[in-house]
């Protein structure tokens, strides 16, 4: 096991990348310390998708000199994926960064137990 | 500081257990023994919150109530201390059992790099070998994202423009009505007695007030805005259209050369942002206004929604377009291609902007 | 080669892991920012300069500018608020 995942040491880096993100989201309490374990966990999934579609010795997927045999670019499909995944990502952080806004004029902290409790006491 | 090994306080088991409740950063360089978990909180915050002494009135209610359970020998009261501590090592568990999975997994995969992996099949090789003739596009990628999946393309954008709505609908502060309701309700009162008006307004128990505080945020930052800052205005002036230059041209070249709609137009919106900072909210909105974003937004994913659903009545068997391909290598080839990277790069690039200005003042 | 993509591959989980322990969250918000331009690097060396061009105006630019923007707006909230406490 230990001689395979040295030889993945890219997508081993991505699934430990992934699991410190996953443990961010747990055990932090702070909302933007969450939004960053989450925006690891996006990059760690992103590092993965494009490292399966590395093909050692190959170019750029970009057609040079008329070349067109598979045997000469790696494979562009991870790249398209993850070009886009990319930007959505974006999206997603200022979505969750506007609502942890709102949190903090409504609640006063960026601490997710004391807005629940706060939430808790309003309601009572 | 003694560095003994049974001084409990400096002993490696106390740091990670303390790490483990979050009580203290490991990196920094002592450690401080801080304060019970609930009044632990990150540095950045202060007493002056106003809802910090009814939170401390619970806080020491509900500490008061544990110490009678716990007086009484009532297990109860110690029930979320103990959930608490269940809860930090149950999910450092889960964390290390899926990683472990995940890494076992890994183990089992294909070697990395290799030519016959199951990923790099037919699909792949058709996108190659075809791909410039059928899509005119030098670069792969941008072929296949534009003319393969433009309908996935398309969703994207879409994405985008929907997260902008939601950040609007989240954090946009009504000037408009905000100037009404002053002048009918608190506004005559406050002038009559001469008193400057957002003293009125922020008033505890005034009606407004809630408005009345984001109206003075706004102004504050309207006001802060232009700091004059010599040296980066000096380097905005330099480096602006440099970076304005860069963005389009990654924009156009999208289908010869790395690049296309979405990084050209990420730099772009970032060319936007940096000359907002540098020259104030003013200057920007003698180009750039809300009704700018509207129509840019709009006119670039209605041409791409048009440019892509008439293949719907081609019977979507191709999403061919009438235009000639060109020749492969030109900036005017690979028919769409050109004109759906300008839309998508509109949109990235608005949205970029756009979230940036409804972060910091409410309003485009 | 490959050795400098295994010393940015250990740079990149060093980065992640710092972000997790740093207190302070601008520090952490620039540590994540040289994150994104680490993989913004290995990116290139994977042979696909789309994604770096993006990660590098994306993750690096405009993320670690939206966390700033937040860090920003909730110290003016805070401020305003002990501003008005004060006062009463």
């Amino acid at each position: 096991m230990g001689m395979a995942l040295l030889v993945n040491a890219e997508e081993t880096v991505s699934i430990i990348l992934f699991g410190v993100g996953f443990t961010m989201l747990m055990l932090h309490r702070n909302l933007i310390k969450k939004i960053m374990g989450m925006n690891i966990m996006d990059t760690a999934v992103y590092l993965f998708l494009a490292v399966k579609g590395y093909i050692k010795g190959r170019m750029v997927p970009i057609v040079t000199d008329g070349i067109q045999e598979v045997s000469a670019y790696i494979n562009p499909v991870p790249s398209g994926l993850v070009l886009t995944g990319i930007v959505v990502s974006v999206s997603t952080t200022a979505l969750m960064l506007a609502l942890t806004i709102r949190l903090y004029e409504r609640y006063g902290s960026l601490d997710l137990d004391q807005i629940l409790m706060r939430a808790k006491e309003e309601e009572a | 500081m003694s560095r003994r090994r049974d001084d409990y306080e400096n002993s490696r088991w106390r740091k990670f257990r303390s790490w483990v409740d979050g009580e203290v950063d490991l990196l920094a360089s002592g450690i401080a023994v801080q304060p019970p978990r609930e009044s632990a909180d990150l540095k950045d915050r202060k007493p002056e919150n106003p809802h910090k002494p009814q939170l401390e009135g619970a806080l020491d209610r509900d500490k008061a109530r544990n110490q009678e359970l716990r007086r009484k020998g009532d297990p109860e009261g110690r029930g979320i201390r103990y959930f608490r501590r269940f809860y930090q090592v149950m999910s450092v568990l889960l964390c290390l059992s899926i990683i472990f999975v995940l890494l076992w997994t890994i183990a089992y995969l294909p070697a990395f790099g290799n030519a016959g992996n199951p990923d790099n099949n037919e699909v792949s090789a058709r996108y190659i070998e075809r791909g410039l003739q059928e899509t005119g596009a030098v670069n792969i990628v941008t072929g296949m994202i534009l003319d393969y999946r433009a309908f996935d393309t398309f969703g994207e954008s879409c994405v985008l423009f929907i997260a902008s709505c939601c950040v609007l609908v989240l954090l946009r502060i009504d000037a408009a009505d905000g100037e009404g309701r002053f002048r009918e309700t608190e506004g005559k009162a406050g002038q009559a007695k001469g008193e400057p008006e957002y003293d009125v307004l922020l008033k505890p128990g005034a009606a407004g007030s809630v408005w009345a505080r984001k109206r003075l945020e706004e102004s504050n930052d309207r006001l802060y805005e232009p700091k004059d800052d010599v040296i980066l205005q000096k380097c905005a002036c330099v480096l602006v259209p440099l970076i304005f230059v860069f963005g389009i041209y990654i924009v156009l070249n999208g289908h010869l050369s790395p690049g296309g709609g979405f990084s050209g137009g990420a730099v772009l919106g970032s060319g936007l942002i940096f000359y907002l900072n540098a020259f104030g909210f003013k200057k920007t909105e003698e180009f750039f206004t809300e009704k700018v974003y509207r129509r840019l937004t709009l006119c670039a994913l209605t041409f791409y929604c048009m440019a892509k659903s008439y293949s719907f009545f081609t019977g979507a068997n191709y999403l061919k377009s009438g235009i000639p391909l060109g020749t492969p290598g030109a900036i005017l080839s690979g028919g769409l291609i050109l004109p759906l990277n300008i839309c998508v790069g509109l949109v990235v690039a608005c949205t970029m902007y756009a979230f940036y200005a409804l972060f910091r003042k409410g309003g485009m | 080669m490959r050795l400098f993509e295994i010393i940015l591959l250990f740079s990149l989980v060093v980065c992640a892991v710092s972000v997790a322990f740093t207190k302070d969250l601008l520090t952490s918000i620039v540590i994540f920012m040289s994150y994104s331009l680490i993989m913004c690097v290995i990116w290139v060396l994977l042979q696909s300069p789309d994604l770096a061009v993006t990660e590098a105006a994306v993750g690096a630019g405009v993320t670690s500018i939206l966390f700033f923007v937040t860090l920003k707006k909730i110290r003016a909230i805070r401020r305003e608020d002990g501003h008005e406490q004060t006062k009463r």
